[in-house]
């Protein structure tokens, strides 16, 4: 029989055998982002399309989830880093190959303007609010008038955070099961997906519900779309692409992915939306809560998972 | 200039002498290595060939591991070796993600920390620790520029590979068959 046996001295830890640096720091990181992005772009979507009027929750009520959750999400990334002190070493340079480089500039633009586009709503939504300064009123006056632009802006921003969730893995080559550029697509669906289960948890408008769900189920199609993809790119790649791919056909990631993620956390869900779309009775929350804890599982398990895939050597 | 290394996997004996050297000079913490040995066994029973492997950072020319890093902290000095500098380094681990050789590792103070070729002695045109220490002259350390060091000496007639090609990083450790 042929023998091949590798002893390696190397002692590192969280490195060596199996790299573990990563954990749910970035996963739930990964996951807020996301969400965050779906919301504001919904938002800024119906404002451009002018349905402020009929989306009165994806356009405000929903919105003040934004900056909580990309708060939250800072402070689980900078949790993470272990040089903390330091943490401002990020901002004192742009680095157009580093994901993490834009992704951190990114965040600052976009945590500070979903603040000011919650504000910006906050007489309509408590209409006794009051600035109390008048620099405050003039600000909300100027934001108010330029709207639109705003939304555009909003857009483009919250594109951009939602892709880099994905782009930020995808960018490893060391990593077999990251490697793969379909990951910025998947975590941008994947993110808006759970941004509007988010924005039809909150809303309590009927009219309202259906559209955003329409929505959802297309969302939720083009991500089992892309998960498909995604595993015929394994199965067609490289020996350590196999390799990542076997993680999830038998190996340890079977169940959490096959059956937490993609039944429970997407089709489950969107079963029950199409009930709802066709008039049965269905909780609201739901399908909401089984779409927010798939994504939220697919995160860890892709964080986790891609670590322990390699190049043999 | 372009600093490399080549092992002679004919010669080492696995004493791991290298890896002592490296962690005294460069006061390495305890639990940690900037070098290891890898021991390699293939073949049929009874005919088995073993070999060693002393390994280290690469020092890629196209170093995912400087793309990667958000502050700049991770860069290419002089003669293509890869450094960290400290009081740049944020933590985020992203260049630890991105090594296929999985050469860095996360200091206890908290920045990130690997091989540097030694390259305080090699400023002083000495060699790195472990080359000096090796005890069966297994380690060829110097520029590939120059046909006269010692490296470019130890490639010239000799089979080499080198290690995860594929990976496409470009390594400059060549180890000699
Ligand atoms: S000191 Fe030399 S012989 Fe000993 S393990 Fe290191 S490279 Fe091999
Ligand atoms: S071996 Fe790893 S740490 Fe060293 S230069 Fe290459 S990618 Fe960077
Ligand atoms: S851990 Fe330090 S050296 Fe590595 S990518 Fe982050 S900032 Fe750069």
């Amino acid at each position: 029989m042929k023998e091949e046996l590798i002893v390696s001295g190397k002692h590192l830890p969280k490195i060596y055998p199996d790299l573990h640096l990563w954990h749910w720091e970035i996963s739930l990181y990964l996951f807020l982002g996301g969400l965050a992005g779906g919301i504001i772009f919904f938002a800024a979507y119906f404002v451009i399309m002018g349905k402020e009027k009929a989306m009165p929750t994806a356009v405000k009520w929903a919105s003040i989830v934004a900056p909580l959750a990309l708060v939250i999400g800072l402070g689980s990334l900078f949790i993470d880093l272990n040089h903390k002190l330091y943490f401002w070493r990020l901002y004192t340079t742009i680095r157009f190959q580093s994901p993490m480089s834009w992704g951190a500039w990114t965040l600052l633009l976009i945590t500070p303007l979903s603040i000011v586009w919650v504000a910006s709503y906050m007489k309509e939504m408590f209409p006794s609010w009051d600035w109390k300064f008048k620099f405050l009123n003039k600000f909300e006056a100027f934001v108010i008038k330029f709207r639109k632009p705003f939304a555009w802006i909003m857009l483009i921003l919250s594109l951009i955070l939602a892709v880099y969730t994905g782009i930020l893995l995808s960018a490893f080559n060391a990593r077999p099961l990251w490697n793969v550029s379909i990951l910025g697509p998947l975590f941008l669906v994947s993110g808006y997906s759970t941004g509007l289960a988010t924005i039809m948890w909150i809303s309590q408008n009927e009219s309202e519900r259906k559209v955003l769900s329409r929505i959802d189920l297309i969302l939720i199609a083009v991500e089992l779309f892309l998960i498909i993809h995604l595993f015929m790119g394994f199965m067609a790649g490289t020996q350590v692409k196999q390799e990542a791919f076997n993680l999830f056909l038998g190996g340890p990631f079977t169940v959490s992915f096959w059956v937490f993620v993609v039944l429970i956390g997407l089709i489950f869900p969107a079963v029950l939306e199409i009930f709802e779309l066709r008039g049965y009775h269905v909780p609201k929350w739901v399908p909401s809560l089984l779409l927010l804890f798939g994504g939220l599982v697919f995160r860890f398990v892709m964080v986790e998972a891609g670590q322990i895939t390699r190049y043999l050597y | 200039m372009r600093y490399a290394m080549a092992i002679d996997t004919n010669k080492c004996v696995g004493c791991a002498d290298c890896v002592v050297a490296c962690q005294t000079e460069n006061l390495v913490p305890h639990g940690y290595c900037r070098d290891w040995i890898v021991e390699k066994v293939d073949g049929t029973y009874p005919n088995l060939d073993m070999i060693f492997q002393s390994e280290r950072c690469n020092h890629c020319d196209n170093a995912p591991c400087v793309r990667c890093c958000p502050t700049g902290s991770s860069h290419i000095a002089e003669g293509g070796i890869v450094l960290v500098t400290h009081d740049e380094c944020i933590g985020c681990g992203a260049c630890i993600e991105s090594c296929p050789y999985d050469a860095r590792y996360v200091h206890p103070d908290g920045y990130v920390d690997k091989c540097t070729f030694c390259i305080h002695r090699v400023d002083k045109g000495e060699n790195p620790a472990c080359v000096d220490v090796c005890p069966t002259y297994c380690l060829h350390f110097g520029d590939l520029d120059d046909p006269n060091s010692d490296v470019s000496k130890a490639l010239k007639d000799r089979n080499w590979y080198v290690l995860a090609p594929e990976a496409g990083t470009d390594p400059q450790l060549y180890f000699l068959r």
